[in-house]
């Protein structure tokens, strides 16, 4: 681990759907080891941010390096944790096979997952308590049960970084407490986490770094000296100040 | 029987039987995709975008060669997807008005083209209004292998990306985000479908071979939760609807057989609808009914056990309207299943009913077990 690197650097990046432009200019850099969060009001871009980091949303500008290199030869660094909504659940697989999916791409074309990867799924399930629903059919698992799976198949991908997007949506708080044991523990670990948040309240128990996010980067920083009422009030007070000067509309 | 053996044992029958069994399969295995994917209507689109394709073909090269009339027929079915795709994403128009809109236009070109093929004074051309509702006799040996080459060569893809189509299907953006080329799975499996729609369209016909893809695929989702099963399942009723196609429209005279590959896939999809085990319509409200009985005998026991509790003698006969002063009806099938399960028994002429012992311990049991919850 080299202090000086950035996990994670994000240089002008400017989304625009359309006219309206939805992330405007960000620039970002993640120091490795942090437990970071994005956080700012609906239609801020978090997810696209996320997404654009990814590279599964094509930026009008802007770039983005993962330690120091382009994206394309960083991939094997990588574990992402989509929002639960974005798949189908009604899909015939199982929890362990959703898990396995996570070893996909370290397998290669042509073949198949093996008794390793079962073990590593196992393995994984059972860091996030889900031992006893391995074999359950994926519609079978309630929202929670649901989440700790994604988690799973992220584990399983034993990244040096990971972007979780909304990890809390629609989780009971057991789940919660869970989940947040688990980035807590990957961080020790040395790990960089980059997490889509939206509960301010629970910001400075669950984060140590933040983002504050309104279609432009409001102030990135330690949780405790970033995230102040006055930065807070711009970055959810702003956003209708910003919309009625830019195109005086509707989000 | 005796007409079957002899149809079976006839050379050009086996061959359109094993044909028509094929492309059910690829179609029936491949549409799982589609269903997964939401493709289904996609897959209308695309086989009335193939019409134009093969009249085209046959216009320009005068040949009924099965591979030109496929060739043709990919490549407008082609064109038809990306058309799709394109007017969805530069118009503001959603996706199903795009398919409606190609899959009309495509449509109408066909049958504009195929009017003018057939007045043309060349050989072979009756063969190509077979393309609109199918006719497994039709095919000769060499279409028959062009669709086991082709309908092979699909299986064989679909088995060798298995782990990428199935991750892409289910979760496209975690896909993308491991560095899978997405895009290009997605373009290839999408592909793939497009040919199991290609090969059935001289036995099943434009119009009707979608339901092949969808129908088949439908019916077997409802009986398994595990995509390989899935997949091999919506094969093996593609299969059966193919075989069963070929064998009634050869055994009646003038019986086109897409429609009636059709019909056959659809019964199978009322069926598996209806009657499987987990997903089935008829499973589920047997369920529910026997789930609503079970907490209304709870119900009705726990009453009876209140209204006796303090009673010196709890066997005492009631009468059951008694039960409304607790504020619970109980239905006479209702006491009649408890009556079977040896709780409650008539008592008298007057239609009063006690508890018996078992029905007592049953009702101690069922209020101490919420009771502790």
């Amino acid at each position: 681990m080299d202090g000086v690197t950035p996990a994670i650097r994000v240089e002008d990046i400017t989304v625009a759907y359309r006219e309206n432009p939805v992330l405007w200019d960000v620039d970002l850099e993640v120091p490795p080891g942090v437990l970071m969060a994005i956080v700012g009001p609906n239609g801020a871009g978090k997810t696209t941010l996320l997404k654009s980091i990814l590279g599964l949303v094509r930026p009008a500008a802007g770039r983005v390096f993962i330690k120091g290199e382009p994206l394309s030869r960083q991939r094997r660094l990588i574990g992402y944790v989509p929002q639960r909504s974005s798949v189908d659940w009604d899909f015939p697989t199982t929890a362990l096979d959703v898990v396995m999916m996570g070893r996909y791409s370290e397998l290669g074309w042509f073949r198949r997952p093996g008794k390793r990867e079962r073990e590593l799924a196992m393995q994984a399930l059972e860091r996030v308590g889900m031992t006893d629903f391995a074999n359950r059919q994926i519609s079978q698992l309630s929202g929670g049960q649901q989440q700790r799976v994604f988690l799973a198949r992220a584990l399983v991908q034993d990244s040096e970084i990971y972007f979780l997007d909304e990890p809390f949506a629609g989780v009971d708080v057991t789940t919660e407490k869970a989940i947040v044991g688990i980035l807590k523990e990957l961080r020790e670990r040395g790990r960089t986490l980059l997490v889509v948040h939206h509960d301010l309240s629970t910001l400075a128990e669950y984060f140590d770094w933040v983002l504050l996010l309104n279609v432009r980067a409001i102030a990135a920083g330690p949780v405790a000296t970033t995230a102040t009422p006055e930065m807070l009030a711009m970055t959810y007070g702003g956003r209708s100040a910003y919309l009625m000067k830019q195109e005086g509309g509707d989000g | 029987m005796d007409g079957l053996g002899a149809l079976l044992s006839d050379y050009t029958v086996r061959t359109v039987m094993l044909g028509c069994a094929l492309l059910g399969f690829t179609a029936g295995a491949l549409g799982v995709f589609a269903l997964l994917r939401r493709q289904s209507l996609l897959g209308d689109a695309i086989s009335h975008a193939a019409l134009p394709g093969v009249a085209i073909a046959f216009l320009l090269s005068g040949s009924r060669d099965p591979l030109v009339l496929v060739l043709g027929a990919l490549a407008s079915g082609w064109l038809g997807t990306l058309l799709v795709s394109a007017i969805t994403r530069s118009t503001r128009l959603r996706e199903d008005s795009a398919l409606g809109i190609v899959l009309s236009v495509f449509f109408g070109i066909g049958l504009v083209v195929l009017v003018i093929v057939n007045r043309l004074p060349s050989a072979g051309k009756a063969g190509l209004s077979t393309f609109l509702f199918g006719n497994a006799s039709t095919m000769l040996t060499r279409d028959v292998w062009t669709i086991c080459l082709l309908g092979l060569a699909c299986l064989i893809c679909l088995a060798l990306f298995w782990k990428e189509f199935k991750l892409i299907s289910f979760d496209p953006q975690f896909a993308a985000s491991t560095g899978l080329p997405e895009r290009m799975l997605d373009t290839t499996l999408t592909t793939l479908i497009v040919l199991a729609i290609v090969i059935g369209l001289q036995a099943v016909g434009v119009v009707l071979m979608s339901a092949l893809v969808v129908a088949p695929a439908a019916a077997a989702r409802q009986f398994s939760d595990k995509l390989l099963n899935v997949v091999l399942l919506g094969g093996l009723f593609g299969a059966m609807s193919g075989i069963g196609g070929a064998m009634l429209s050869a055994s009646m005279e003038k019986l086109p057989t897409g429609p009636v590959i059709v019909v056959i896939a659809s019964v199978l999809t009322l069926l598996a609808i209806l009657l499987a085990p987990h997903r089935g319509l008829l499973p589920d409200w047997f369920r529910h009914v026997a789930s609503r009985r079970r907490i209304e005998t709870q119900r009705i026991l726990q009453a009876l056990y209140r209204l006796v509790e303090s009673d010196p003698d709890p066997f005492r006969p009631h009468d059951p309207n008694a039960l409304q002063a607790v504020g619970l009806k109980a239905a006479r099938s209702t006491l009649a299943v408890m009556v079977d399960l040896g709780w409650v028994e008539y008592s008298g002429e007057r239609g009063w009913i006690r508890l018996t012992e078992a029905g007592w311990q049953e009702a101690r049991r069922s209020i101490g077990g919420e009771a502790a919850t």
